[in-house]
């Protein structure tokens, strides 16, 4: 799997590289500003781009941008975006065209390389990868949500999971139950909070996400 | 914010008021005269043009033409006020202090014109202007007739009393008809002259002094302002040094903390890798849980620095994302063409950050709708919820600290919280936008 690695810190950079080449991905490229992001994601055409948010020479969201310019020539380009905060406002504009293929995770998440790991092969794959805290953020918000209060506190996990990302094979290894128990939460889940149930791992996920994020 | 700036050649002056002979007194009364004469004549027309020009420009702002205009015209005024100033200083030693607020650096002419409109010193120098034109055209001239009215008194009997025939002519009091007579109007010449040669010079002056009364900001907005500016300094210093040792204090029992502990933990690692694999494995673990949470530490310190968001995106978008982080559903509506500078802008961030909690924490709102856009050379902010009201800037209120904060860049701070609400404070920096 190829991959454009796109971080201006060396020492970032370089523990990136060697990370994901231990875990068998080819580096097409690994760039430090957004001018050279852009033109290694038009050239190399990678199967997953991993992408700081803040990068030279504006050390704005130069990072982000790219990455969302890239998928709006290339609907579907997999982008894993890294960055020291996560915002909320960031992820919504990540997750606006609703086609999947995206990841928003701090730069924390790399310490656990098997998880990051894996949050780059979903993202390759077509599949979500949103960090816990966007999740949490996303929570806090909605407060008194009704049909939120209705889950329990085990159909709360799983949909937070999934709100992650995760698949409901990952769910049942993370929660240690059987899948066919996660399946039934899930299917709970989309019951009590008014959700279209779908077969498709990754349009569920998408929708949970669309209904956290939706205004009340 | 106006800056104080007196005539630079305030130093410069050369009258002559207390002369010591009779020959310097004729000069300084002669220069007087001469001076006088230029002036009259000069600035009439002048002060004329510029009361008309003015007048036509502020009336054409409703249908745009004045906005572009106006800041032209009131530069040409305040040149001829600030020519005027130099020349009280230099030529009647009366310093005018000229006080006018600076007018932003590459602002558009809608901004230009409503900065220099909201000066008073704008509609000080356009009060001064008929003033000028009439009781300062006079007092202007002043020396130069009693310099020149003798001189007549003394053609006249020298014969021009002779073209006048019989219909008797007034010579000031004097009816001038024949020798005699034009003999008396010289005498009345010959004292006016001695008038003129005492007081030519102290009269020039009742000129300067009558501008200097119409055009000096009044003691009391000058004391006013540096009494403010004192103000907002001392806040100034004083919030960022507690900010700094909320810093310190921040750094020293987070990050550094659990930098050390996980320094600690890896040297035993170290030592207990060969021995004790397992336990060093659970060391690693605690390592880099501590790491973890010193990150965690120093991202919640770095969004009270200054918000990522704020670097990376501006105020519109900082407040987007600061809303979506609130439990109260909020609405934001932003209307910013640019950006301004970063430290309006953190201040501006912090204002409304500020007043959000305290809408979520005391008001009881269910919705809460902010607004920001920029108008009139300024950044215009409000924030209004649906709660129960009752807001003040008190002490130990948090609005009293937005007040301070805003106080540094000249901005202020309105609340409006009637007793069953809805509560609106509105805020107002003024700021250019880039």
């Amino acid at each position: 799997m190829r991959v454009v690695l796109a971080e201006d810190l060396f020492l970032l950079r370089d523990g990136l590289v060697r990370l994901l080449e231990a875990f068998g991905f080819e580096i097409a490229a690994a760039v430090e500003s957004g001018p050279e992001l852009e033109r290694a994601l038009a050239e190399l055409k990678p199967d997953v781009a991993v992408v700081d948010v803040r990068l030279p020479p504006t050390h704005t969201d130069e990072g982000l941008q790219c990455a969302l310019r890239a998928r709006r020539e290339r609907p579907g380009l997999p982008v894993l975006v890294l960055s020291q905060h996560v915002e909320q406002l960031y992820a919504r504009e990540l997750l606006a065209d609703g086609s999947g293929g995206v990841g928003y995770l701090l730069k924390d998440r790399v310490f656990d390389a098997e998880q990051f790991v894996d949050a780059v092969r979903r993202v390759a794959a077509g599949g979500t990868a949103m960090d816990p805290q966007v999740i949490q953020q996303l929570l806090a918000r909605r407060g008194d949500d009704r049909p939120l209060a209705r889950l329990t506190p085990r159909e709360r996990e799983v949909m937070e999971l999934m709100a992650q990302g995760r698949s409901n094979t990952a769910i049942a290894q993370k929660m240690v139950v059987t899948e066919r128990a996660v399946a039934k939460h899930t299917a709970n889940i989309f019951i009590k909070l008014g959700l279209e149930v779908s077969d498709d791992d990754n349009r569920r996920v998408l929708a949970v996400l669309a209904y956290l994020d939706r205004d009340r | 914010m106006p800056t104080v700036r007196r005539s630079a050649r305030l130093t410069g002056m050369n009258t002559n008021t207390k002369g010591d002979g009779g020959g310097s007194r004729a000069r300084g009364m002669l220069r007087a005269a001469g001076r006088g004469f230029v002036l009259a004549v000069a600035s009439l027309p002048l002060a004329v043009l510029c009361l008309t020009l003015t007048a036509v420009s502020i009336a054409l702002i409703p249908i745009g033409v004045g906005i572009v205009t106006t800041p032209y015209v009131l530069t040409g005024v305040r040149m001829f006020a600030d020519r005027r100033r130099v020349l009280a200083a230099e030529w009647g030693g009366v310093p005018i202090p000229s006080a006018y607020r600076p007018i932003p650096e590459g602002a558009n002419p809608w901004t230009r014109t409503f900065v220099m409109l909201r000066d008073p010193a704008t509609w000080r120098d356009l009060r001064w202007l008929p003033v000028d034109m009439t009781a300062g055209f006079l007092t202007a001239l002043l020396p130069a007739i009693l310099v020149l009215y003798p001189l007549e008194g003394f053609t006249l009997a020298f014969g021009l009393w002779r073209v006048y025939g019989d219909d008797p002519y007034w010579y000031g009091f004097v009816p001038v008809s024949d020798q005699v007579s034009a003999l008396g109007a010289a005498a009345l010449g010959a004292v006016l002259l001695i008038v003129a040669h005492r007081y030519a010079v102290s009269a020039f002056q009742v000129h300067f002094r009558l501008t200097r009364a119409v055009l000096t900001p009044s003691e009391a907005e000058l004391a006013e302002r540096v009494r403010v500016l004192t103000q907002t300094r001392r806040d100034a210093v004083d919030t960022s040094a507690s900010e700094l040792r909320r810093i310190e204090r921040d750094l020293h029992d987070g990050a550094q903390a659990r930098l050390v502990a996980m320094g600690m933990d890896l040297g035993t690692v170290e030592m207990l890798v060969d021995k004790d694999p397992e336990q060093a494995k659970q060391l690693l673990a605690q390592a880099r849980r501590s790491s973890a949470d010193a990150l965690a530490e120093l991202r919640d310190l770095v969004r009270g620095i200054h918000p990522p968001v704020l670097a990376e995106r501006g105020l519109g978008d900082a407040v987007r994302a600061l809303a979506l982080r609130l439990p109260t559903p909020t609405e934001v509506t932003v209307e910013l063409p640019g950006r301004t500078d970063a430290p309006v802008e953190s201040a501006a961030y912090f204002a409304v950050s500020e007043v959000l909690t305290n809408a979520v924490k005391h008001s009881g709102a269910d919705r809460i709708w902010v607004d920001l856009h920029h108008a009139d050379g300024g950044l215009r902010i409000s924030v209004t919820d649906n709660g129960g009201g009752g807001a003040a800037i008190g002490a130990g209120s948090g609005l009293a600290g937005v007040e301070r904060r805003l106080g540094t860049f000249d901005g202020v701070l309105a609340v409006s919280s009637p007793a069953g609400g809805p509560t609106m404070v509105t805020m107002e920096i003024p700021c250019v936008l880039s």
